[in-house]
């Protein structure tokens, strides 16, 4: 990139990625294969590791089913039935093997196959994530840009307090709030999704409570990236010549101004999209969804291997992919932010 | 049979839902079920704490109290048991022993499963068959380790002659037993269960939702409600937020703390389930220091009961005298109640040199109460001169955990036949000895009462059983806790019996006017 080309978003122009080596150049495509072999080792040695901890806790299935009647003999028999008594690492191998063939075994104890809990438990959890982001770009996009527009001013001074403030707020302690006053109090909005079952659309009044828990600390964390990022971006040398070439103020802010302020706030966002897909336990928990951290926290309850490596699987392919796609946007956005300039 | 306790992560949550709603209330008219006559229809929603996508609706491997309330739903067992505990006939109609009580002849009612097929003995003797199992480990199966099922035998379709492997008067505790329920002949599949109970089979969501129909065949007559729902909700302020709501009817197991806070409140009614849980402490006689006889009395002697029910069960409950099954057939009303006395305590602990002794004391959340209670005796035991240290370990091991091993830890036990209890805990081949009670003199009892015929007989061996384990078991039972549940205004029938028998987290009798 030399002279004064003005970077914007578009396609075509290629810097190398800063993973990559040396200067030597590399193209998307290729940048992107590597990631993805990489993510291939990383889920795999997730798996593994998630394997052996759940190993090392006190316990098994047979011991959790055996309950308050612990009887020894019977705890044995039940191990011999959940094939427990073999060895643990052939145990794994037969599940890694199983996986290869797109077989992700059964529960231990419900004995149902484990694709079916995952496919269950995903529904709920996706649907909110995907309704929460739809929500938290525009909003901590606009939060962001509308604060840096009128850095240290009333509005951004008062963008700024009211954001410390609500990411100060733990999501649960957010959400027991949330249904005192609204659900209880005021009776709006239904205080729970208990009845619902897995598919939340059903009855969309129960995602109200549950998005607002979720949305406070992201658009706080996401508006203050961008704003920092808009701040430097309308304080650069290109946008004052984009100015000085006579582009319209609003054209300078949201064509060239900020796909670069946006760029830093990409990976944040990553890290919240893998924080929501991963299930928010807490605020699962407070509005009873069945989401796939309730359902980590009763297969680990449970002792449930097959369950806990389904979902092991799922978290670890889903934070690869979300942060991979995560570098790629960002590297479209601003190749700059990677490159060599 | 135990319930997930989750209560503790929330905890905060229901004091603040309570302090923002504090003045909701419209008046002073206390919730209170309602009033008037049965009315049918309806659909009851009742909300229970759950076992995640890992629930199953096998009645036979029923543990949590979500699955032991929808398996009397849908299924029936022979007998059930009553508010003490003595037993109720129900898919039986009668059952008669032989003279020296070794074969039982028990005669079935007129019932069909839901579809329509009647029972027979041939499916009670498969049921029994399939828990008994030696290739399977179904909960009840040690139960009916008494039963010779090769040598019993369907007499006609409605009669069943079981031939026992040596005389047990007793019974009829087994016909009733956790989890033993009647399932049609051939059975293995369990996804759209086929019973006998009140309610037949809907849709399932295994971790969210149950809905269950009217059976308008039921045997007793047909349940009030058109429908039945059970909903998952493990975190007990979830439940009560979910009832005040209005998306639940009934919330199963809620807080002394939440009954409290609305007493008095007109969105919520409590209903109070007497005397549904031992509350104990349990200390192992065959290992130092508790095999010391004057050591165990100092502990009993220094426990203040009174303390423990008004700390731990916010005073929900009723002080224990070191047994098991106050209120219940056969319990030993007569024996005196221990009495605190802490100057008695210490000289013991001075007479057995055990100033200053260490102890462990274990516990976990795999019960509700039990850290509070540790932390609470653990202090008791220190003004006493031991010095505890109370170790929380991980709640869904815990009952394994503590079987063998330490010396004391936190105890408590639902509903029982109180023989029940002595043959599972308190016999040298008991499996779940974790007291380590082992008297052969205690043995001989046993065996001698359950073959007395005449039940005046085996009362009296019963108190000398009650008698000995008072002066030098192992259990020091400090309270019986009462069970709450929450019901909107408008539901009837919900009535106080003590969990684990018949009438509790039963809904055929319960309406909504």
């Amino acid at each position: 990139m030399t002279g004064n080309r003005i970077p914007r978003a578009a396609p075509g122009r290629r810097a190398a990625p800063r993973l990559s080596a040396g200067a030597h150049r590399t193209s998307l495509p290729r940048y992107a294969a590597r990631r993805l072999a990489l993510g291939f080792a990383q889920v795999v040695a997730v798996t593994a590791l998630v394997f052996a901890l759940t190993e090392a806790l006190p316990g098994d299935a047979a011991v959790v089913l055996a309950g308050d009647a612990p009887d020894p003999a019977r705890i044995e028999r039940i191990r011999e039935e959940l094939g427990l008594d073999r060895p643990a690492p052939a145990r794994y191998a037969d599940w890694l093997l199983g996986l290869l063939h797109g077989d992700l075994g059964a529960s231990l104890t419900a004995g149902r196959p484990v694709t079916g809990f995952l496919a269950d438990a995903a529904g709920p959890t996706v649907q909110l994530a995907a309704v929460t982001l739809l929500l938290l770009v525009p909003l901590a996009v606009a939060a962001g840009v509308v604060a840096a527009l009128r850095e240290g001013r009333l509005l951004d001074r008062t963008l700024t307090a009211a954001g410390v403030a609500l990411y100060s707020v733990p999501e649960f302690a957010l959400a027991v709030v949330l249904v005192a006053l609204f659900a209880l109090r005021l009776g709006w909005f239904p205080p729970t999704a208990v009845g619902v079952g897995t598919n939340l659309f059903a009855q969309p009044a129960v995602l109200v409570l549950p998005l607002l828990a979720l949305l406070a600390r992201p658009i706080c964390s996401i508006s203050r990236l961008v704003r920092a990022g808009m701040v430097d971006a309308l304080g650069s040398e290109y946008v004052r010549h984009a100015r000085r070439l006579g582009l319209s103020g609003r054209r300078v802010t949201l064509a060239h101004a900020l796909p670069n302020a946006v760029a830093p706030a990409a990976q944040q966002l990553a890290r919240t999209t893998d924080w929501l897909l991963g299930g928010v336990i807490t605020v699962e928990a407070v509005f009873v969804i069945p989401g796939l951290g309730t359902s980590l926290m009763s297969a680990v309850s449970a002792r449930d291997i097959p369950v806990i490596q389904g979902l092991a699987l799922v978290f670890a392919v889903t934070t690869v992919v979300v942060n991979l796609l995560a570098d790629v946007v960002a590297f479209r956005l601003a190749p700059r932010a990677g490159g060599t300039a | 049979m135990h319930s997930l306790n989750r209560r503790g992560f929330l905890g905060t949550a229901a004091g603040l839902s309570a302090a923002l709603l504090a003045g909701c209330g419209t008046g002073p008219a206390p919730g209170t079920a309602a009033t008037g006559g049965p009315r049918k229809g309806g659909r009851l929603r009742a909300a229970f704490a759950g076992g995640g996508a890992q629930e199953t609706l096998d009645p036979h491997l029923s543990n949590l109290f979500v699955e032991a309330s929808r398996s009397k739903a849908l299924f029936d067992k022979l007998a059930d048991y009553g508010p003490d505990l003595s037993v109720l006939p129900r898919l039986a109609e009668s059952w008669e022993p032989s003279a020296d009580l070794t074969r039982w002849r028990v005669t079935l009612r007129e019932a069909t499963f839901h579809d329509g097929r009647p029972v027979r003995a041939d499916d009670v003797l498969y049921s029994y068959a399939r828990i008994a199992d030696p290739a399977r480990a179904f909960r009840a199966k040690t139960t009916l380790a008494v039963i010779d099922l090769a040598a019993s035998r369907a007499v006609g379709e409605r009669a069943v002659e079981f031939a026992l492997r040596r005389p047990f008067a007793e019974f009829p505790n087994i016909l009733a037993a956790f989890g033993v329920f009647v399932v049609p002949e051939g059975v293995e599949d369990f996804t759209r269960p086929v019973g006998s109970g009140p309610f037949c089979f809907g849709s399932f969501e295994p971790g969210c939702s149950l809905l269950l129909r009217r059976n308008a065949d039921y045997w007793e007559g047909a349940p009030h409600l058109d429908e039945l729902q059970y909903l998952i909700a493990n975190e007990e302020p979830a439940r009560v937020n979910a009832l005040l709501g209005g998306q639940a009817d009934y919330a199963h197991d809620i807080t002394a703390t939440t009954a409290r806070t609305y007493r008095g409140n007109d969105r919520l009614a409590v209903t109070r389930l007497t005397n549904s849980g031992m509350q104990a402490f349990a200390m192992k006689l065959d290992r130092p220091p508790f095999d010391d006889r004057n050591l165990r009395e100092a502990v009993f002697l220094l426990a203040d009961r009174e303390q423990l029910v008004e700390t731990v069960l916010a005073g929900a409950g009723q002080v224990g005298n070191d047994l098991f099954g106050r209120g219940y057939q056969y319990y030993a009303e007569e024996i005196p109640q221990r009495a605190h006395d802490l100057e008695k305590a210490k000289w013991l602990v001075d007479k057995a040199g055990a100033r200053g002794l260490k102890v462990r004391l274990d516990t976990s959340a795999a019960a509700g109460g039990f850290v509070e209670s540790a932390s609470v005796f653990a202090d008791q035991m220190r003004q006493a001169g031991f010095d505890v240290e109370v170790a929380v370990g991980d709640k869904d091991t815990y009952w394994k955990d503590v079987l063998d091993r330490g010396s004391l830890c936190c105890f408590r036990s639902g509903a029982m036949p109180i023989e029940s209890h002595f043959a599972q805990r308190l016999l040298t081949p008991s499996t779940t000895n974790i007291t380590k009670w082992r008297r052969p003199e205690f043995d001989a009892l046993y065996a001698k009462a359950v073959s007395l015929a005449d039940e005046r007989a085996r009362r009296d061996v019963y108190a000398e059983m009650q008698r000995m384990q008072h002066a030098e078991g192992g259990y020091l039972v400090w309270g019986f806790a009462d069970w709450l549940v929450a019901t909107r205004p408008g539901v009837g029938g919900v009535v106080d019996a003590p969990a684990n028998t018949l009438d509790w987290a039963r809904f055929d009798k319960v309406w909504l006017a």
